[in-house]
């Protein structure tokens, strides 16, 4: 669908149906007390070579990460991204879609995001996932709820405290109306989350769990699917790093009912942090508890295939407040986009990108191992690790930023207190050996 | 749909406000949807049931029934335990639209008090309420 701005001669004639004479007019019903008085406090206009001017000024006082070398991963990655998704998904026809409200006019969308929860099914292995979310930190949210609500009983969610801290915060914001609560399962010194936790833990409805966790570290997804079976709670699982799946078993063969997830990795730009795509799939047991959209595919009546959005009973704007959520929107571009990376770099391609992630991770500890730094876990990790940084490290590393434009780690104290001067550093397929090599160099 | 004289409101039963039916057999009570009810709703396409054990107080929601345009919740006309769910709805959930008082029941119940069945409508005062 297209933005097309009304004429004056649309206004006039839409004012004659309605039998205003004018905008103002038209306006009439809304008082006086709450219009503004002097018009908007507003610059003048600037000539469109102004304008480009200061927007590049503005733009100029950000670092983007391109140009830079970004050992950072966090919830946000920094991968390749061919240059056929960026000419595909900028075609009119997809960039100016949203949630179509008159659906079924938009074969092409639908099937698009059809095939989205084709992937995303079988890359989870789960039996139905969503026409996406926002971010992971939202569907992580949603799951709770789902898990909360399936069990009528129970009060509380049990969120691992290696789940991304923005994600744990997002589920206290969606929690802090409804009169649930969050609770939080700690982790080992081994640097996953202690399972044995649980134990004491009652009046529990999920248990969330981040594979690979905020350290980068591999969790054992079965041994919490056998919590949750004996204590006869969900299970979700969690993630931030979509190509982690590439190389590692999906949550679904562990017997995850519900899972959770961001697919920025999946061909989407970092852009400053957001737009991401929340990922959310399910079991079929709980297809009528997911929130938002669904589409499926039917015959029409000349046999033809056809995409209609399903279940659609699940939603506001029929269940009113019995909704499965309030969510009406997705992030159908970015579904669209993630749909285009899956088929662009295929089975083959995923397994390869996921193993060079890791191999240059191990390689990028490795040398920061010799460079004095001390690795602080001897878990399996995907393409992130946890170090402990030599003293003077602090300084170095903003001194990396600006002479060598490389971001060297995530200082992981804002998060965890007692880990002051420990870092969160992440390799992907886009680092080379020699910026490693470089940047052990420097610290050394 | 049906005109109200047209309905199937059978008098061995009793009806609630929201629509169901209750029929006491022994020691357990059988509950579903009443014909006004499937006949309202159009097509069922699926039926959310509790689980055996479950305990609840009249008038709670026990599950919710999906037709092709809405979703219904139940309520239970009386107190009890589940002692019985109507597991071919799984597979056929148009059994309430085809013969809501046999083949297509949702739950069975052992109810907390008798004196809670006498005290629902029987058909005619349930006629009296649907024409209002």
């Amino acid at each position: 669908m297209r933005y097309l701005p009304h004429t004056q001669e649309d206004i006039k004639e839409m004012l004659a149906v309605t039998g205003r004479t004018s905008l103002d007019d038209l306006f009439d019903t809304i008082p006086d007390a709450v219009k503004t008085k002097d018009g908007l406090n507003l610059p003048d206009p600037l000539s469109e070579w102004d304008l480009n001017d200061h927007m590049e000024k503005l733009a100029s006082d950000n670092i983007a990460c391109k140009g830079y070398t970004c050992l950072i991963g966090a919830g946000s990655y920094d991968h390749y991204i061919p240059a056929i998704i960026p000419y595909l998904v900028s075609r009119s026809e997809f960039a100016t879609a949203y949630t179509p409200y008159q659906p079924e006019v938009s074969q092409g969308t639908l099937q698009g995001i059809y095939e989205f929860q084709t992937m995303v099914t079988r890359l989870l292995g789960m039996d139905i996932a969503t026409a996406s979310h926002y971010d992971c930190g939202t569907a992580l949210a949603e799951c709770a709820l789902i898990a909360l609500r399936k069990n009528k009983k129970a009060n509380k969610i049990a969120v691992s405290d290696l789940v991304h801290p923005s994600h744990r915060q997002t589920i206290e914001t969606y929690l802090k109306p409804t009169g649930y609560e969050m609770v939080l399962i700690p982790h080992t010194t081994e640097g996953v989350t202690d399972t044995t936790a649980l134990d004491g833990m009652d009046d529990i409805a999920g248990l969330a769990v981040q594979s690979p966790n905020f350290f980068g570290h591999i969790e054992d997804l079965g041994a919490f699917r056998k919590v949750a079976d004996a204590k006869k709670i969900r299970f979700i699982a969690s993630f931030t790093e979509a190509l982690a799946w590439g190389i590692l078993k999906n949550p679904g063969s562990f017997g995850a009912d519900l899972v959770a997830g961001e697919g920025q990795s999946l061909g989407i730009a970092k852009s400053f942090g957001g737009p991401g795509l929340g990922l959310l799939a399910g079991t079929s047991k709980l297809m009528r508890d997911l929130p938002g959209r669904l589409v499926g595919r039917t015959k029409d009546t000349n046999g033809k295939d056809g995409y209609v959005l399903t279940l659609s009973t699940r939603e506001q704007h029929i269940r009113r407040e019995k909704a499965s959520s309030n969510i009406c929107s997705n992030n159908g571009l970015n579904a669209m986009t993630a749909a285009m990376y899956l088929s662009t770099i295929g089975k083959i391609g995923i397994r390869k990108i996921a193993q060079l992630n890791h191999d240059k991770a191990v390689y990028l500890k490795s040398v920061l191992t010799g460079a004095g730094f001390t690795p602080v876990f001897d878990t399996p990790f995907f393409n992130e690790f946890v170090m402990k940084a030599p003293k003077d490290f602090a300084q170095k590393r903003a001194d990396l930023i600006n002479r060598h434009c490389m971001f060297a780690g995530l200082d992981l104290a804002q998060f965890y207190p007692e880990l002051t001067n420990h870092y969160l550093f992440c390799a992907t397929e886009k680092v080379s050996r020699q910026e490693m090599d470089q940047l052990a160099k420097e610290v050394a | 749909m049906k005109e109200i004289n047209d309905l199937n409101l059978p008098e061995d039963v009793k009806y609630t406000k929201d629509h169901e039916w209750a029929k006491l057999e022994g020691d357990t009570v059988t509950i579903g949807i009443n014909d006004y009810a499937q006949d309202q709703l159009g097509e069922i396409v699926f039926v959310e049931l509790p689980e055996v054990g479950d305990s609840f107080a009249a008038e709670e929601e026990f599950g919710s029934v999906e037709s092709v345009k809405a979703v219904s919740e139940m309520y239970m006309p009386i107190s009890g335990e589940i002692v019985g769910v109507n597991e071919n709805l799984e597979d056929a959930p148009e059994l309430v639209n085809e013969d809501c008082y046999q083949g297509g029941w949702i739950i069975k119940v052992k109810p907390s008090d008798n004196a809670e069945i006498d005290a629902l409508m029987d058909k005619a005062a349930y006629l009296e309420m649907l024409k209002g």
